[in-house]
């Protein structure tokens, strides 16, 4: 789409010389920024370049240390959210501001300003909803919503505050790519309508696709502003890096081995409302091989990784056999002695104990074999055990000693994965391996993963993001509603037909007949 | 039969009452996601404030008052620690009943064994004269029948209106509620306020109208059984209304024994309460579906804003 | 004034705010002298050294010492792994009436087996009602703050029966008491001209014994990391269920303990509130001592001294004794209000932003 250049008075949104500093890190450093009306604006970087921050700077929920906003020309002070959206911005977060127990009729009044008549309300939900083609039932309980519906709720409640800037947090990690399709639909049309977009993303085909215009930022600072159309996914890959995306090592076809883990048919309820039940799950991986398990978050990926790691114990033994050995009934110490290893979604809250150093956050699975004596723990062992896991694995740290939260993401991350992987596992077990992690940091996990297989391990990568899995697996399956596909080899993989089993719960398959 | 059941009404919906003050308003407070578990020491408080501002002026109301305002004070310092300070909400709400409590013994020491000489409530006695209800009516306290509203008007606050939807929004998400635009800390130490002033008329309602004198243990456990009641009544006001009830009866079990011709050691008879409060807690918490639907999720949990 | 988090928790401040607490509540209990008419600094001095006048003063600060750190050892065991027993009142009344039926029915027969018999089956009589809320909290997931809470009432109520009823004292003259322990039930004395005995020893024992277990074994470490975070704990396969039995009979046995500690030595007899409240103040001993073995042997001491004080304050000072445990409360209100530092600094900000023109 072209747009005129405007002078500075007709931006919609512009900052100059936007900063933060966090204790220890400098979150933005002298920001400038324009929109112009009707513009969809893409802010580009890494995890970590400090996008996040700048939005909940834009929305009121942070405040900059440094730095001026103007909306429409006058410069403005924004304090707090409700002050933005008295101006005219709306943001649909990454991690949506919902509450579960409530109808989206309840959420969304909640949500706008002043006394709110459900039965109105209800209608101006489905007025909006057919609009802009987001399905929504104002009745139903957010609970019973998958990710992608409760977006839809996100998006509404935005529209129905009549924005004149809708921010956008990372929206498309948790769409299929046929739903990523039907968003971009959507934001053009609202786009077309006078209403700026902010999209915060680090996909840079999405952004060609979508976007006007992309402010770029590196380390807090903007490097660079482009039209997206007019450069290749190299070029902007480099404003966002500073480097050109390294390779990963040649990976040599090796022969697989024998079945190190197999799963089947595996059953488990759940007692959480909020949880999916799994069913008939069946899968298998040979030594020397990584399989990729893609999906949409929510369908089931929490409770297979807790019940593969021994987290949820199963009722049948030989649901899960390691190295031919049943393991259904072992807990994950049962596990890690078959020679299973796991890595969890969430690095704060279930892969370390933040508050605790490094060398303590090795007792938490690397705790047989040497690091606990007559029932006492070795403090020197566990202390050489981190400080290999730091050089083999670059993490930067102050040292072993340094509290497990103090670290960025990605190197904590780095840590977590090397800490399993030093147990040299027979079957690893990933989750989520790269989510919000730079882009330095993911390619030492990759690497380090196509290390491992190289090794003879069997891996099983359960991911969101498509692209990690083409890179790394070798076979792919989709988990949907709970079930898992057969998986197929990663050369015969289609991406839309994965994609459309991405969709396989209910309520997107019937929104997906329904256009 | 009548004349027998009659008086048992009466004095369960007499034993009930302080629970359904305290109750319902731990029950606000923790629809916002804060635990108190310093009710009983809020209680205490203000059962010695009432008691020693109803010996020196004898003003029922300005007791009253003057007890929600103690038990309020406490209230704050517990909200300024466990909110503003996100202190650990367990540990500061046993700090605070073991200071309530003490705090209690101490001013009340001269008052021990002193008692009130009540006058009969010319409202009650007023009211003994409507039809048909008076002799239930006539018999109870006006506090009693303010215990009813205020069942009606918590159910209705958060059912009905919006800013009870906003509480219980508090309650389920902060972070979700702040980054709409409430005001979560506001909102935390208003429903905290009004649990502490909640638990005072209680202990107020114990120390000048249900016994009328003041010792050392008179509160005896009753806020806790408070915020077990919270619990049995999955934080619903209807439920915890009559649960209130249920365990007021129990507190009088000796009455009932003794109306049935039942002898049982008295010990045995007021350690019935407890034991049924062990029991019902016990019931509802091991349904892990009906508590994760109906406990506000942050229950507990500090919040910390843009976190 | 806005309240930030600190990156890492301030190591001054961990030292700092157990003194800033100490010298807050010493404030208060200046003005609390003073409201009373009396010199205030005077007054706190008094207070805190007329107990330790002489040697048989100091006896009894360790004898009172004593079960607070036992009983403050096995609770932080339990506070750790984020086990809230409350219910330490309660286990050791439980301890008392095992102990005590034990000591009323061998202890006239004499014999050397009679104190460990008392000591075991106290410590057997703490665990099984810490074993209550335990089993309700695994099985059926009941908080075992509440629960053990409601037992505290439940075996008063069952000493009380006992007392006036079965054990009563035949020449008591219908007073709420047993009949005073045989010899042979009753701790030895250590040392002349004091009240001091054994349980001095045990709380001694507890406290290397609890170090140990805290701070270098694997188990301990278990409990610690499902006290910080029940994700990372179960990730880790740390069992909760484990660290819930562990930490309600560790208490419970040493609350038991510490009950017959109480009914062998000083007391030599039983009443039906055996315990002026050890079980609550043991909780204040324990995060005054901030869940570490040595922290609770300073603070069992301190909060020792507070009791002895608050004892003689009736006669020296005319204060009522309930003053110990107001002092005591103050004190840890104003260690969990001083901790806050620990983990947040104040930041004073003068925004000088313009409002929003909408």
């Amino acid at each position: 789409m072209p747009h005129t250049a405007s002078s500075s008075s007709e931006y919609r949104l512009e900052l100059r010389g936007i900063g933060k500093t966090y204790p220890g890190v400098i979150a933005n450093d002298g920001i400038d920024l324009r929109v112009n009306p009707g513009e969809i604006h893409a802010i580009v970087g890494e995890n970590g370049a400090g996008k996040s921050t700048l939005m909940k700077i834009i929305y009121g929920m942070v405040h900059a240390d440094s730095g001026d906003m103007l909306w429409d020309g006058r410069e403005v002070s924004i304090t707090s959210p409700a002050d933005a959206q008295r101006l005219g911005i709306g943001m649909v977060f990454q991690h949506f501001a919902l509450f579960d127990t409530l109808t989206v009729a309840e959420n969304i009044a909640l949500a706008l300003p002043g006394k709110q008549n459900i039965e109105i309300l209800s209608g101006r939900i489905a007025d909006v909803a057919t609009h802009y083609g987001l399905p929504v039932e104002p009745g139903r309980h957010i609970y019973t919503m998958s990710v992608g519906e409760r977006q839809r709720v996100e998006i509404i409640s935005a529209l129905l505050q009549n924005p004149r800037l809708l921010i956008l947090d990372e929206p498309t990690s948790v769409l299929t790519p046929q739903a990523v399709e039907k968003l971009f639909i959507t934001l053009r049309q609202i786009a077309e309508e006078g209403c700026s977009i902010l999209y915060i993303s680090h996909k840079l085909n999405e952004i060609r696709d979508l976007c006007h215009k992309a402010t770029i930022l590196r380390g807090g600072r903007v490097t660079g502003v482009c039209d997206p159309s007019l450069e290749s996914p190299a070029s902007m890959a480099r404003l966002m890096i500073g480097t050109d995306l390294a390779d990963y090592r040649q990976r040599t076809r090796s022969v697989a081995g024998a079945v190190r883990l197999a799963v089947n048919g595996l059953d488990l309820p759940t007692a959480d409302p909020f949880g999916t039940i799994l069913s008939s799950i069946t899968l298998s991986v040979r030594g020397g091989e990584i399989l990729g398990i893609a999906g949409v978050s929510g369908n089931g990926q929490q409770e297979l990784l807790a019940a593969l790691s021994g987290e949820t114990r199963l009722a049948r033994r030989d649901a899960i056999i390691i190295d031919g050995a049943p393991a259904g009934h072992l807990d994950p110490a049962g596990r890690r002695k078959l020679g299973l290893c796991s890595v969890p979604e969430d690095r704060l809250r279930q892969g370390s104990v933040p508050s605790l150093p490094l060398s303590e956050n090795v007792l938490l699975t690397a705790n047989s074999g040497g690091a606990v004596e007559a029932g006492l723990i070795r403090f020197d062992r566990i202390l050489d055990f981190a400080e290999r896991c730091i050089r083999a694995f670059d993490v930067r740290c102050p040292g072993p000693a340094a509290p497990a939260g103090s670290l960025s993401g990605g190197n904590l991350q780095k840590f977590i994965i090397g800490r399993e992987i030093l147990q040299e596992p027979g079957v690893l077990i990933v989750s989520q391996p790269t989510w919000g992690v730079d882009v330095g940091a993911a390619l030492v996990i990759r690497q380090a993963l196509l290390d491992l297989r190289e090794r003879g391990a069997a891996i099983v990568v359960i991911s969101e993001e498509l692209d990690e899995l083409f890179d790394i697996a070798d076979h792919i399956a989709v988990i949907a509603g709970g079930r898992l596909t057969e998986a197929t080899a990663i050369a015969d993989a289609n991406r839309n037909d994965i994609g459309l089993a991405m969709s396989g719960s209910r309520m997107e398959k019937e929104m997906a007949d329904a256009l | 039969m009548m004349s027998q059941i009659l008086p048992i009404l009466i004095a369960t919906l007499i034993a009930g009452t302080p629970l359904v003050y305290a109750a319902l308003g731990e029950l606000v407070t923790e629809r916002s996601g804060v635990l108190n578990m310093g009710v009983e020491g809020m209680m205490v408080v203000g059962a010695v404030i009432a008691f020693i501002t109803m010996q020196t002026t004898g003003e029922l109301w300005l007791a009253v008052m003057t007890a929600m305002l103690a038990a309020m004070l406490l209230a704050l310092m517990f909200s300024v620690l466990v909110v503003s300070f996100r202190a650990h909400q367990v540990a500061v709400g046993l700090a605070m009943t073991i200071f309530g409590t003490s705090f209690g013994s101490f001013i009340g020491k001269s008052y021990v064994g002193m008692a009130i000489v009540m006058e009969p409530s010319t409202l009650s006695a007023l009211a003994s004269k409507i039809p048909l209800l008076g002799i239930v009516l006539g018999q109870l306290h006006p506090l009693v029948w303010l215990s009813w509203a205020l069942f009606a008007g918590v159910w209705f606050f958060l059912y009905r209106t919006r800013y009870g939807l906003i509480v219980r929004a508090v309650g389920e998400a902060p972070s979700s509620a702040h980054a709409i635009g409430y005001p979560v800390v506001l909102i935390r130490y208003l429903c905290t306020l009004f649990g502490g002033a909640m638990a005072g008329v209680a202990g107020a309602y114990i120390s000048i109208v249900y016994t009328s004198l003041w010792t050392e243990g008179l509160i005896a456990g009753r806020g806790w059984i408070a915020v077990a009641l919270v619990v049995f009544a999955t934080w619903r006001p209807g439920r915890c209304f009559l649960g209130a009830y249920l365990f007021g009866g129990a507190t009088i079990a000796q009455l009932f024994a003794q109306s049935a011709g039942i002898g049982l050691p008295s010990e045995l008879m007021s350690a019935l309460p407890y034991l049924v409060t062990i029991l019902v807690l016990v019931l509802i918490s091991r349904n892990a579906t009906l508590m994760r639907l109906n406990v506000p999720a942050s229950l507990g949990q500090p919040f910390v804003a843009g976190g | 004034m806005r309240f930030e988090r600190r990156p890492k928790p301030s190591t001054l401040m961990i030292f700092l705010s157990p003194v800033i607490s100490l010298v807050l509540t010493a404030s208060v209990a200046m003005v609390i002298f003073a409201s009373a008419g009396l010199e205030p600094l005077g007054a706190l001095v008094t207070f805190l050294t007329a107990p330790l006048a002489d040697l048989y003063g100091v006896g009894e600060l360790l004898i009172k010492a004593a079960p607070l750190v036992l009983i403050g050892i096995g609770l932080a065991i339990g506070f750790r792994a984020g086990i809230w027993n409350v219910g330490a009142e309660g286990q050791l009344t439980a301890g008392v009436i095992f102990g005590g039926y034990v000591a009323l029915h061998f202890g006239p027969d004499g014999g050397l087996s009679v104190l460990p018999a008392m000591v075991i089956s106290g410590a057997i009589g703490g665990m099984i009602w810490a074993a209550i809320p335990a089993f309700l909290r695994v099985r059926f997931n009941a908080s075992e703050i509440l629960t053990s809470l409601m037992l505290n009432y439940v075996a008063g109520l069952w000493l009380t029966w006992l007392i006036f009823g079965p054990w009563r004292d035949p020449a008591g003259f219908n007073f709420p008491q047993s009949e005073p322990l045989a010899p042979a039930a009753l701790f030895p004395i250590l040392v002349e001209g004091t009240r001091m005995n054994a349980s001095i020893i045990f709380a001694l024992i507890a406290v290397v014994m609890g170090w140990i277990f805290m701070k270098r074994s694997f188990i301990g470490f278990q409990l610690k990391v499902t006290g910080l975070s029940a994700g990372a704990a179960r990730y880790a396969g740390f069992s909760v269920t484990r660290a819930v039995w562990i930490g309600m009979l560790v208490s419970g046995a040493v609350a038991g303990m510490a009950g017959v500690g109480e009914i062998a030595g000083p007391l030599a007899q039983i009443f039906p509130n055996a315990s002026p409240g050890y079980g609550y103040a043991a909780i204040i001993v324990a995060y005054l001592g901030r869940l570490n073995p040595l922290g609770i042997l300073l603070s069992g001491l301190l909060m020792a001294l507070l009791y002895l004080a608050g004892d003689l304050a009736q006669m020296s000072l005319g204060m009522p004794s309930s003053i110990t445990g107001l002092l005591q409360s103050t004190l840890l209100f104003f260690l969990l209000t001083a901790d806050v530092l620990v983990h947040h600094r104040i930041r004073f900000k003068t925004s000088g932003r313009k409002g929003v023109t909408a």
